[in-house]
């Protein structure tokens, strides 16, 4: 199925009731594929749309593992909040953690798996020992991927909880210390509110977590979650859509963190696909000066032909191309271009070890 | 290049491949299942050669399921084998609302048997041996898949699988067809024996869990049935399930309401005959 019939029936789940079998095949394998199965399945069930039996064996199995993670989610905030509230640092919950603890509509139905927490800089040699203290324990054992995370990125390694299997990433900013863009994570946790129940967690503010989510989105070279991602930026502004000065608040915020480019691309993506009312005055004013707005434009068309989510068959060249274009565009956003051609060759060079059998076991994902 | 859609109750699985020994495989085994037109597919698996040059050097094959790929790929002459291993997973590792476990699922005059899987404990022999000696209908030899709304079992008629020495214990059966074997697999010798005409014929009836039993294949040492706990069946089970787990609450009452409607054996015993007597007993069935 094409992108704009899924989402046609994303926004319009009584429209289900046309599709023949093979149409509900096309449809729960290109949500499936799109990571979006849960939430197309919870607003069925909110819209009670009467489904056929067999595709509705899909939609209620996927929105009984995404109550069932929701629950998992809160235990494990539970647990780390238990286990954090000793260091008095705060604790800011980012992504699907968030949206389903702070009750947000972008949470209803979302599959997801690891939790993502941000922290004070100054505090990550704490937070770290009591998550070891605490049962969880490194992923990645190869000091150079070590050395990638600590020196370069805007996280820890991912660590796992040797008991439970969870993973958490705890950032300590929301892009990497090598990026182009500083976004002020100071701001963020300083705008943040306390999650009610817990002693450390805390949620960030409605605009930071918007900015998040897109600046997220506009840096990852991966677009397998782009329509989950969009999704969730759609609901999320929707959710603010009619308080006349939401847009203002976010247009501020975008450039406080310096990412009012990404956040422009972001909203005309949501706008195109998802038709969210945003005012153009803010993609205007976020999108800078004719050439900056024209460049925005081009990275906008780029992603409309990247974004391919049907399951079947070989995207067009023109998609294969753009997603490439993303791809690299992602990496030379997030490293300077030695730094980049560095890390590259140390792992090709790992890769290469590997597959000769001499190297060690090295997990990917650096 | 094949392309078929065939009825495997409960699903609708599509299969596509370049291989001539899936066909055949496909032929030999679901020859008398239904190919529906226009209906919904439930799992739509491709089974392709290698990427690079692994399409001619050592060449191998890759299951996809809806375009995943949770496996890596085998060597070639296993494409078959590949197809009922990857289905079994892509059952097990879907979310469609069943709680799935490993065990063989027999019925008789309404009531189901579970025989839970333990490595090394005689199930598939044991399964093929109530099918073809005593009438047993299968519901499936590797996958006892529960209804947690109906607290009955899905019937999911499909080739037993076999391993080394029971595939010619089971291929002198009466009325058994088995299959081609595989030979130095990831768990040695394989074969598969095809289902008797009446398990697809009523795949589309459930069947009530009656007993528990835990087979143990213990040669020399006698034959004995001894009871189980319910607690202890719990927990074994719980061992046995895939995805229990992520069924959360649901998960959990549907295997205690399981444990609450049947009676769980343990017997041991040196030889198929032993056995059959064993469950006889425990069922009070020919």
């Amino acid at each position: 199925m094409n992108r704009a019939s899924l989402l046609e029936l994303l926004k319009h789940p009584q429209r289900t009731t046309a599709l023949s079998p093979s149409g509900w095949t096309e449809f729960i394998a290109t949500a499936r594929n799109a990571n979006l199965l849960g939430k197309l399945a919870q607003r069925l069930h909110a819209a009670n749309v009467s489904v056929p039996a067999a595709p509705l064996r899909h939609l209620e199995g996927a929105r009984l593992l995404s109550e069932r993670q929701h629950h998992s989610v809160a235990w494990e905030a539970q647990c780390i909040d238990a286990t954090l509230a000793q260091t008095g640092e705060p604790v800011v919950l980012l992504k699907g953690a968030a949206y389903v603890l702070g009750r947000k509509a972008a949470g209803v139905g979302r599959l997801f798996g690891d939790i993502d927490v941000l922290v004070p800089p100054g505090s990550l040699g704490k937070v770290e020992i009591r998550l070891m203290a605490g049962g969880w324990t490194q992923m990645k054992s190869e000091a150079y991927d070590q050395r990638y995370y600590r020196e370069w990125m805007h996280e820890l390694p991912p660590m796992i909880h040797v008991r439970r299997g969870t993973v958490i990433d705890v950032h300590h900013t929301i892009l990497p210390l090598t990026a182009r863009s500083h976004p002020d994570a100071d701001a963020i946790i300083a705008h943040s509110k306390p999650l009610p129940g817990h002693r450390s967690l805390r949620i960030p503010c409605d605009e930071d977590l918007i900015i998040h989510s897109m600046c997220h989105l506009a840096h990852e070279g991966e677009l397998h979650n782009a329509l989950r991602d969009l999704d969730d930026i759609d609901s999320l502004l929707r959710e603010h859509a009619d308080s006349p000065d939401f847009w203002d608040r976010l247009g501020d915020r975008a450039q406080l963190h310096d990412l009012a480019a990404p956040v422009a691309l972001c909203l005309m993506l949501a706008r195109q696909f998802f038709d969210t009312p945003v005012p153009e005055s803010l993609v205007l004013r976020l999108a800078g000066a004719d050439a900056d707005a024209a460049a925005i434009r081009r990275l906008a068309g780029l992603y409309d032909a990247a974004i391919v989510p049907d399951p079947e068959g070989r995207p067009p060249l023109r998609s294969l191309a753009a997603q490439l274009l993303i791809y690299i565009r992602s990496h030379w956003l997030r490293m300077p271009p030695r730094l980049l051609v560095q890390h590259l060759s140390r792992k090709a060079w790992q890769r290469l070890s590997l597959a000769s059998g001499a190297g060690p076991k090295n997990e990917q994902g650096a | 290049m094949l392309d078929t859609t065939l009825r495997i109750a409960p699903f609708v699985v599509r299969v596509r491949s370049p291989f001539a020994s899936v066909l055949e495989h496909l032929e030999f085994f679901y020859r008398d299942c239904e190919k529906p037109r226009d209906a919904f597919v439930d799992f739509d698996i491709r089974l392709l050669p290698g990427l690079g040059a692994h399409r001619f050097w050592r060449p191998q094959a890759r299951f996809l399921v809806d375009d995943q790929n949770p496996f890596l790929p085998l060597p070639v002459n296993q494409a078959a084998p590949m197809f009922e291993w990857g289905l079994n997973w892509t059952i097990a590792s879907r979310s469609l609302g069943f709680v799935v476990f490993h065990a063989a699922v027999l019925e008789k005059n309404g009531s189901a048997i579970i025989l839970p899987g333990f490595p090394g404990a005689g199930k598939s022999t044991l399964c093929a041996a109530l099918c073809h000696l005593r009438g047993w209908r299968l519901l499936s030899d590797e996958l006892a898949i529960l209804d947690p709304a109906s607290g009955m079992l899905i019937a999911n008629p499909r080739p037993i699988s076999l391993k080394n020495t029971s595939i010619d214990i089971v291929g002198q059966f009466p009325g058994a067809r088995v299959g081609k074997r595989y030979l130095d697999t990831r768990k040695g010798t394989v074969a598969h024996a095809a289902p008797k005409l009446d398990a697809i014929e009523n795949a589309c009836q459930p069947a009530r869990p009656r007993w528990l039993i835990f087979p143990q294949f213990a040669p020399g040492e006698g034959h004995q049935v001894s009871p189980v706990s319910h607690a202890e069946a719990f927990v074994l089970i719980g061992e046995q399930s895939f995805n229990q787990e992520r069924m959360g609450e649901i998960g959990f009452r549907a295997l205690c309401a399981l444990l609450g409607n049947v009676d769980c054996h343990q017997i041991e015993y040196g030889s198929t005959s032993d056995a059959l007597e064993l469950v006889a007993q425990v069922t009070q069935q020919d």
